[in-house]
């Protein structure tokens, strides 16, 4: 599950994909034209949309491929970096970088592309960009307030306008593919040495078609979280696929055996497991299951999983869901938290003359009281863990 | 004659498939301006440590014992460097020109090249990215700021475009 780095590209391979990454990050540029500022400021006088052309083009297609691997569970978005939103500072910085695109004729990626072919403007341009920062720099005491105003987090797009990620892969592509159709328009009216005169049309024409049906079913294709969260809660899929019981007996036996390979899963809210849990006790709350945090407890098959709640229910949906997402060897512990207290940590001595197992049960039961009521005291208020780490990216930070 | 650009909806298709590797492989995304703050802050820290332990903006990206140029972005862009010369030697555009329209002084266009540069150098740091770290990379992963960001780059420069018109055509 991506994304690979950190735990199957190591931090140092990681710089060398760096450069590889950029690499084909400025030779496609490049080729795309954007090493000329005179064909970059085309894009505001109606003579040269190219930019808006690659533009809209790559973005639709990452943001595409980014949704189809998130769909398909292939990446976890809670690990991804997300480009935070700060309302104010984000908007001041837009009119700002674009009076520099007018006035310059660049902006970072590009300059350096056309420094590197040898345009003495790139070049001039990178020694502005790295005026800019310092000045930043030197100003950040007074503009601090601005800079990190009206914070909104890791707010997604289609979040803040209420509807799915799959609406706004449609309707970003609608909108892409109209703004191709209208700046073409306009450039063959503005600019008669125009390339999108020479375009190849009966192709783009079907890549447009192409395009806009990958955004209807996008639109269309169930999200697959609430999907997988109401097919585990769905009493029906439940019943046709049952998940393995464990009795409290046989929980509180590997318990005091102290078996490794015998997972105790409390799916409660973090607050609750703090207070108190079963010995050995790892949190995971189902939606947690969905990324790669907790991979490594859930993945070897060798761990039995039980999952428990303070009831049977919550810890069957829990469960059910594990097993959905592939997890195998997952039980349920039968009766939940309270049904565990009832039958272990408060087992009542059985009525004299009642057979031999009866009475064995009981001295079993008494015995794990007092060893796991211990356990739990020195588990003391564990601190639930969030182990693994959001990338840090982005160029601000 | 030197070679054509390619085709720029080919063009945005490879570079969307370039943006969606780099997610995929390292969970973040393409970026630039990151870059030249590596180093600014690492030039500070070498020429006036004291300033810049001082300074708050110039602290919180230097971790303890290791160089700011020791960063993802900072070879990422050394690579769009690479990558760049090479198609331009791949497509013979490697020529040392100041590209400016025949009307346009060489000292204007200088000046309009480092004042935008300037512009974008402190823009950037508002945006928490330029075009491609903030505006391109969060379209990627559908970050609200990095769609602001965007419609705020293009709609500044629609403008203001009439006005500095005389520099471009």
């Amino acid at each position: 599950m991506g994304p690979l780095v950190p735990d199957i590209i190591s931090p140092e391979l990681n710089l060398i994909l760096g450069l590889l990454l950029g690499i084909a990050f400025g030779f496609v540029l490049e080729q795309a034209g954007f090493s000329s500022s005179r064909k970059l400021t085309g894009l505001f006088y109606g003579t040269d949309f190219t930019v808006l052309r690659v533009f809209f083009t790559a973005g639709v297609t990452a943001m595409s491929g980014v949704l189809i691997l998130n769909q398909l569970g292939l990446i976890d978005m809670d690990v991804v970096y997300i480009n935070p939103t700060f309302l104010k500072s984000a908007i001041l910085g837009g009119a700002i970088m674009g009076l520099g695109f007018v006035l310059g004729g660049y902006c970072p990626g590009t300059s350096v592309c056309g420094a590197a072919v040898g345009k003495i403007d790139g070049m001039v341009f990178v020694l502005g960009g790295l005026f800019g920062i310092v000045t930043f720099g030197e100003l950040y005491p007074s503009i601090l307030q601005i800079y990190t105003a009206n914070s909104y987090g890791d707010l997604l797009a289609p979040q803040a306008l209420g509807i799915s990620q799959g609406q706004f892969a449609l309707l970003l592509i609608a909108v892409a593919v109209s703004a191709f159709v209208a700046t073409t328009w306009i450039e063959k009216r503005v600019n008669p040495e125009s390339e999108s005169f020479r375009f190849p049309r009966q192709a783009h024409r079907r890549a447009a078609a192409a395009v806009l049906v990958l955004g209807v079913l996008l639109a269309a294709w169930p999200d697959r979280k609430a999907n997988l969260l109401g097919k585990a809660a769905d009493a029906a899929y439940q019943r046709a696929h049952p998940i393995e019981r464990v009795t409290a007996d046989e929980l509180a036996f590997h318990i005091m055996d102290g078996d490794q390979h015998f997972v105790p899963v409390d799916v409660r809210e973090a607050a609750e497991f703090a207070k108190t849990s079963l010995p050995g006790a790892i949190n995971i709350q189902p939606a947690a299951m969905f990324g790669k945090e907790w991979r490594d407890v859930l993945s070897p098959e060798q761990n039995r999983k039980v999952f428990f709640a303070q009831d049977e229910a919550d810890a069957t949906r829990a469960a059910t869901l594990a097993s959905l997402l592939g997890y195998k060897n997952v039980a349920v512990l039968q009766g939940g938290l309270n049904g565990f207290t009832q039958t272990i940590l408060k087992a009542t001595a059985p009525e004299q003359g009642l057979p031999e197992v009866e009475q064995a049960t009981y001295r079993f039961r008494a015995r794990a009281a007092t060893e796991i009521a211990t356990l739990i005291k020195q588990r003391g208020g564990v601190k639930p863990v969030r182990r693994i780490k959001k990338v840090q990216g982005g160029c601000g930070s | 004659m030197k070679t054509k650009y390619m085709n720029p909806y080919l063009a945005g298709f490879l570079l969307g498939l370039v943006l969606l590797a780099t997610v995929y492989i390292t969970g973040r995304g393409l970026g630039a301006s990151g870059a030249l703050k590596s180093v600014v802050t690492s030039t500070v820290w070498a020429v006036a440590p004291g300033r810049a332990a001082k300074a708050a903006f110039f602290q919180g990206s230097h971790p303890q014992g290791q160089s700011p140029l020791m960063d993802w972005i900072v070879f990422e862009a050394l690579g769009v460097l690479l990558g760049a010369f090479l198609s331009g030697v791949i497509s013979d555009r490697l020529t040392f020109t100041l590209e400016r329209p025949a009307h346009v002084r060489s000292w204007v266009r200088i000046l309009g090249a480092f004042a935008g540069g300037a512009l974008f150098g402190i823009g950037s740091q508002f945006g928490r990215g330029c075009t491609s770290g903030a505006a391109l990379s969060g379209m990627a992963v559908l970050s609200a700021g990095g769609f602001l960001t965007m419609l705020a780059i293009f709609g500044s420069a629609y403008a203001v475009a009439y006005f500095f018109r005389k520099l471009w055509i």
